[in-house]
């Protein structure tokens, strides 16, 4: 049973990357730019999506203050991108410091278990956005030599290698020694450390991961926008929309939160056209149904659909 | 030096209403070991109760109250019967977490559908004797929020005797402290749990009313209030809704402070420190047991 989840796992991460490559041809076969940034946003998403899916999918550890690393890594990579240093050390830099700020904090925070963990941690990113909003209330704009030299396709490329390194890091990790230990972990904290599982040292990696992820979306979104304020990438809509886009899509799976992306951001863009922010009160309701009555989202649903017409 | 003392006296004021929004949200968990985020949400919409009263039918805003916590009354055995009395089915652990999804869920929906109805502006009631102050030694009181903080404190001391004295009071309490004893004693747990959601949810919406009388509304200060509220709950600890009236004015005062001493927009943040720091410190709460 395990073996073949594991196969199955593979032949998803496979499919995803082989659609992602694909899309790699996309802007020489497509010159509008409106279809490039709809898949932009998707790309971002599925990376976003992913990352909370590891902390929270794998380990068990729902993190309400997602929004936070990826503001730091946007704030970061920002900063020293516009400050002259190349993209590459920029983006490493935002994920470097989004890991260093969840590490920092995760000794403390793993203190506290289910429910306070997840409102201690929706606390710390509400202190670190209104704390940038005040630091930093002017909005960010590119130099001027910098929107000139603006390629759209350059920012594509870079969402499309982000989303690739996401799919890739949770197939790894869900096949590894580790991923077992945190989906152990997830299952009964106890139990797992009575089998030897170093509790605090998985959730910490676990976290260091799934930030350091984060940190790279944030410097992504960073780069892809012209203009922004700098609070906007610590806004807690960041965790909200990853924790939908993962839970809709099949929490602690592979595919789960790619299709779960793809599916939030579609019916976000189509909703807009007619109602602003319809797409929440769809999607909030769809959320509570799916935690009732599917806690395994659409891939689970596919799964109890499948074996009906086997049988 | 009297700057000051006005601000923190403006503090004590809106401290009064987080300790009332706090006290549904702190039965709730307390009682039925679920954590309904969605509380900050069910404030904003017993404002907005308020707010059609006051602007459809003429009503005075505190009059609205008659008729705003019966329906939020009914509002939260309407959820109850809808979801959360599907949640408490699970064992604990599931149920929190549970409960927090389908919180979020739920004020994600709610704040949309609020956007939808009453548009993302703020709102605030007005009535002919908003402006009226009381000055004492110095110090100007705002009439309407003093009546609301003690309206906040008769809510909150009602519920006490309820829960001390009323019969399912006492059996609600009981259901907190070991709903299996309670069971295995006779109690009907589910309808501790019903009557404990149906309260708090009322609670909920008498702070609605008393935040649009004194303050303002908008669909967005749900997640606002709802931190507040998880703040004070934290900070009181489970068990005593009086503990948990002072530590609301606690931390209005808190606020006030840390305004004062570092800036406007720093208000927020010191409540949140204080939050982690009990939360790592002293997960038990001031008064909790």
């Amino acid at each position: 049973m395990r073996r073949l989840g594991a196969r199955r796992e593979r032949g998803w991460a496979a499919a995803i990357l082989g659609a992602l490559a694909l899309l790699a041809l996309l802007p020489l076969a497509v010159q509008r730019d409106d279809v490039l940034n709809f898949v932009f946003v998707t790309l971002l998403s599925i990376t976003l999506a992913q990352s909370w899916n590891i902390v929270a999918g794998y380990a068990g550890q729902v993190n309400l203050g997602h929004a936070a690393f990826f503001g730091l890594g946007a704030l970061t990579a920002r900063t020293l991108w516009i400050g002259g240093a190349p993209l590459a050390a920029a983006l490493a830099a935002g994920a470097l410091v989004a890991t260093a700020f969840a590490l920092l904090i995760g000794v403390a925070a793993f203190r506290l278990r289910g429910a306070y963990f997840a409102i201690g941690t929706l606390a710390l990113g509400e202190i670190l956005r209104t704390t940038v909003s005040n630091v930093l209330p002017e909005i960010s704009t590119l130099p001027t030599a910098a929107i000139a030299t603006y390629r759209l396709s350059q920012r594509y490329y870079l969402a499309l290698a982000l989303a690739a390194l996401s799919v890739v890091t949770v197939a790894l990790l869900s096949a590894s020694r580790l991923g077992l230990g945190m989906q152990a972990l997830r299952e009964d904290e106890e139990a797992a450390e009575a089998a030897g599982v170093g509790a605090l040292r998985l959730k910490l990696t676990a976290l260091a991961l799934s930030t350091a992820l984060a940190g790279l979306a944030g410097g992504l979104f960073a780069y892809y926008h012209i203009s922004y304020y700098p609070s906007h990438a610590f806004s807690p809509a960041w965790t909200f929309d990853a924790l939908l886009m993962t839970f809709i899509g099949g929490v602690g799976t592979l595919h789960g939160p790619v299709l779960g992306a793809i599916l939030y951001v579609f019916l976000k863009e189509y909703l807009a056209l007619r109602w602003v922010d319809f797409h929440l009160l769809i999607f909030g309701a769809l959320f509570v149904v799916i935690v009732l009555l599917l806690p395994g989202g659409l891939v689970q649903a596919a799964a109890r659909a499948r074996r009906l017409l086997a049988r | 030096m009297s700057v000051l003392a006005q601000q923190l006296l403006l503090g004590l004021l809106i401290g009064g209403l987080y300790g009332l929004a706090a006290a549904g949200l702190s039965l709730v968990f307390g009682v039925l070991k679920v954590l309904n985020v969605a509380h900050g949400e069910l404030i904003m919409l017993g404002g907005y109760g308020t707010f059609w009263l006051v602007t459809l039918l003429g009503l005075d805003p505190f009059a609205s109250l008659a008729l705003v916590l019966p329906l939020a009354l009914a509002g939260g055995l309407a959820l109850y019967w809808a979801l959360f009395g599907f949640v408490v089915r699970a064992d604990e652990e599931t149920r929190v977490k549970n409960s927090l999804l389908i919180g979020f869920g739920l004020a994600l929906a709610l704040h949309a559908l609020a956007v939808r109805l009453w548009t993302a502006d703020e709102r605030a009631v007005v009535t002919p004797y908003g402006g009226a102050v009381l000055g004492v030694g110095g110090l100007s009181i705002p009439l309407v929020r003093l009546l609301s903080l003690a309206l906040a404190f008769a809510l909150i001391a009602a519920l006490h005797l309820l829960l001390r004295h009323w019969r399912w009071g006492k059996a609600i309490r009981a259901t907190a402290e070991d709903w299996q004893a309670a069971l295995l004693a006779g109690i009907d747990v589910r309808r501790a749990y019903l009557l404990a959601f149906a309260i708090g949810t009322g609670l909920a919406g008498a702070a609605g009313t008393l935040v649009s009388i004194g303050y303002s509304i908008s669909p967005s200060i749900g997640l606002e209030w709802t931190l507040k509220a998880l703040i004070v709950v934290v900070l009181a600890g489970l068990g005593s809704m009086l503990g948990t009236f002072v530590s609301g004015l606690f931390l209005g005062v808190a606020e006030a402070a840390s305004a004062a001493a570092f800036g406007g927009p720093y208000r927020e943040v010191a409540g949140l420190v204080i939050f982690v720091l009990v939360l790592v410190l002293r997960p038990r709460g001031l008064f909790g047991r």
